[in-house]
């Protein structure tokens, strides 16, 4: 049903209280987090904290051990097993995923599809988009991330850079409620960095609700109005972009936002 | 050439009018033995992909009691030798389904060379193919897959859009190698009297003593039928790999 009533305001995505154990390792320890329509949000900390793994448990990539989700105002519906929780209703998780549009650190567009196949895959073949329709709307986000003219070429004969942009004009073409990105340009040359980032900040900049993992302290620090601080599983530090870098309170957080002062 | 030097050459060059197709010439036999191997060959061929894809699958995604079963059936028929194979799975196979028929009153029946020549051969097939298929599955980049489910796509969606087609360049290779493998492998059901080319070659052959020419002939074709599909699969596989940068 997607009719709005049952919707609690405007809340894209709610985590609540999130576990995630990979056997003995505990790497989420009760992390919370809450993104409303037009929030760009970042989280950043060192290496190993849990950036990943929280952004991946929001669709469900890694399953949680205990806590909530809400994805558009929809809880996601889970069973407790011994082994953790296991999504009560594949189909749900499925129609959910649709609304979350995510960026992988390693762009992972599929390389037996041109761009533009990449692009117009999940519309087709997943939302039903008729073919035409999905084939125009690609073309549109194509040329968005500057891309049209590479339309026809596999992802394999693109640089690092231009598989980046072709992979959020795929995430784009989904019409998500949230664009999810992990590290988006931690695999690229330096060179290239600045291209994504731009694309970034545009889809920031016409409001986008966005969700980001990130090193780029610089750009985390202009692009976003909340900021969340990782540390071993917990969220150490968190509060508007201003806050986080600035009025620092937890002396491990200042020390990882300093390298930007 | 001195004519008589060479006298099984000479036998050559005066007895290739047995391969004629007029009447007492071997032409049309040739042919169609040749024709059965084809048929055979093509049968166990897809019905080896076949079992080739679901067990790979079931190798890979299936519980553990599957995992098992596969696991026996890959080693055992990859372990033992095709002709004692064929001659286990033919006997053994016609005789339990008739004994499974009379058990059930019916009357036994003659099971069609063809269809038990494409069972065998395709149970042998699929053994090899499961191997090569779960190999190329999982030399699909785990990230493909994961962003397929990050986007919503079933699990049959994703198989069939996303890791089938990402796997097939990786298959192919090893899947031309079985197809040369099944063609020439027709040849051993002759042990269980299916009339493909090497028993009708052997028969005229027999029957004409020009060995020769009709093992230079069935040779012929079992080279022509290679190269064709040599040519196949070179333009299969790189048509499969369009997505790659050639190496250099
Ligand atoms: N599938 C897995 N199995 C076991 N351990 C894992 C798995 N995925 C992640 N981990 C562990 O969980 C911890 C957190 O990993 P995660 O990838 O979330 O960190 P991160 O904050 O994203 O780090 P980075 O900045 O290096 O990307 C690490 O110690 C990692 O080794
Ligand atoms: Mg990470």
């Amino acid at each position: 049903m997607d009719n709005g009533l049952h919707r609690s305001s405007n809340e894209a995505v709610v985590v609540e209280n999130l576990h995630k154990q990979f056997g003995d390792l505990e790497v989420l320890r009760g992390v919370s987090l809450r993104a409303h329509e037009g929030d760009v949000l970042s989280i950043i900390g060192s290496s190993g904290s849990g950036k990943s793994t929280l952004l991946r448990c929001i669709n469900l990539l890694e399953l949680p051990t205990s806590g909530e989700i809400k994805v558009a105002g929809e809880a996601i519906l889970f069973n407790k097993t011994k082994k953790g929780l296991v999504p009560t209703d594949i189909k749900q998780v499925e129609r959910l995923r649709t609304k979350l549009g995510m960026v992988f650190q390693s762009f992972n567009l599929w390389s037996h599809m041109t761009v533009l196949q990449n692009v117009m895959e999940v519309p087709i073949h997943v939302l039903k988009l008729p073919k035409a329709e999905a084939r125009e709307q690609a073309e549109h986000f194509l040329n968005r991330v500057g891309l049209w003219e590479k339309r026809d070429q596999f992802p394999a004969f693109l640089s690092g850079g231009q598989q980046q942009r072709a992979a959020i004009a795929r995430a784009l073409a989904i019409g998500p409620r949230v664009m999810l990105f992990d590290e988006p340009t931690s695999a690229l040359d330096p060179e290239l960095v600045g291209e994504v980032l731009k694309v970034i900040k545009d889809l920031a900049n016409e409001g986008r609700t966005m969700i980001l993992v990130t090193h780029e302290m610089k750009f985390a620090r202009d692009v976003s109005n909340q900021v969340i601080f990782l540390h071993n599983g917990l969220v150490e530090e968190s509060g508007t972009s201003q806050q986080v870098f600035y009025e620092t309170q937890s002396e491990r957080c200042k020390a990882f936002v300093s390298s930007i002062h | 050439m001195p004519p008589n030097t060479y006298h099984n050459m000479s036998d050559l060059f005066a007895n290739w009018q047995l391969l004629s197709f007029s009447d007492g010439g071997w032409g049309w036999r040739m042919l169609g033995g040749f024709w059965s191997t084809i048929q055979i060959a093509v049968g166990a061929y897809v019905l080896g992909l076949t079992i080739g894809l679901f067990g790979a699958l079931g190798k890979l995604h299936g519980s553990t009691i599957t995992r098992w079963l596969l696991e026996i059936y890959t080693t055992l028929i990859r372990a033992v030798p095709e002709l004692v194979l064929i001659l286990l799975l033919y006997y053994a196979g016609t005789g339990a389904i008739n004994s499974l028929l009379d058990a059930m009153g019916h009357p036994p029946i003659d099971i069609s060379g063809l269809v038990a020549g494409i069972a065998v051969l395709g149970i042998v097939q699929g053994a090899y193919a499961t191997e090569v298929i779960r190999g190329a599955i999982r030399a699909v980049p785990r990230g493909q897959i994961e962003a397929a489910q990050a986007f919503g796509m079933s699990s049959i969606t994703t198989l069939r859009r996303v890791t089938i087609p990402a796997m097939i360049p990786h298959a192919i290779p090893g899947l031309a190698n079985l197809w040369l493998i099944v063609a020439k492998d027709t040849a051993l059901l002759a042990v269980v009297g299916f009339s493909e080319l090497a028993l009708v070659t052997r028969q005229a052959a027999g029957v004409t003593h020009a060995y020769w020419v009709f093992f230079l002939a069935a040779g012929a074709l079992y080279l022509s039928l290679t190269l064709f599909s040599n040519l196949l699969f070179k333009r299969l596989e790189k048509h499969a790999r369009r997505g790659q940068p050639e190496l250099s």
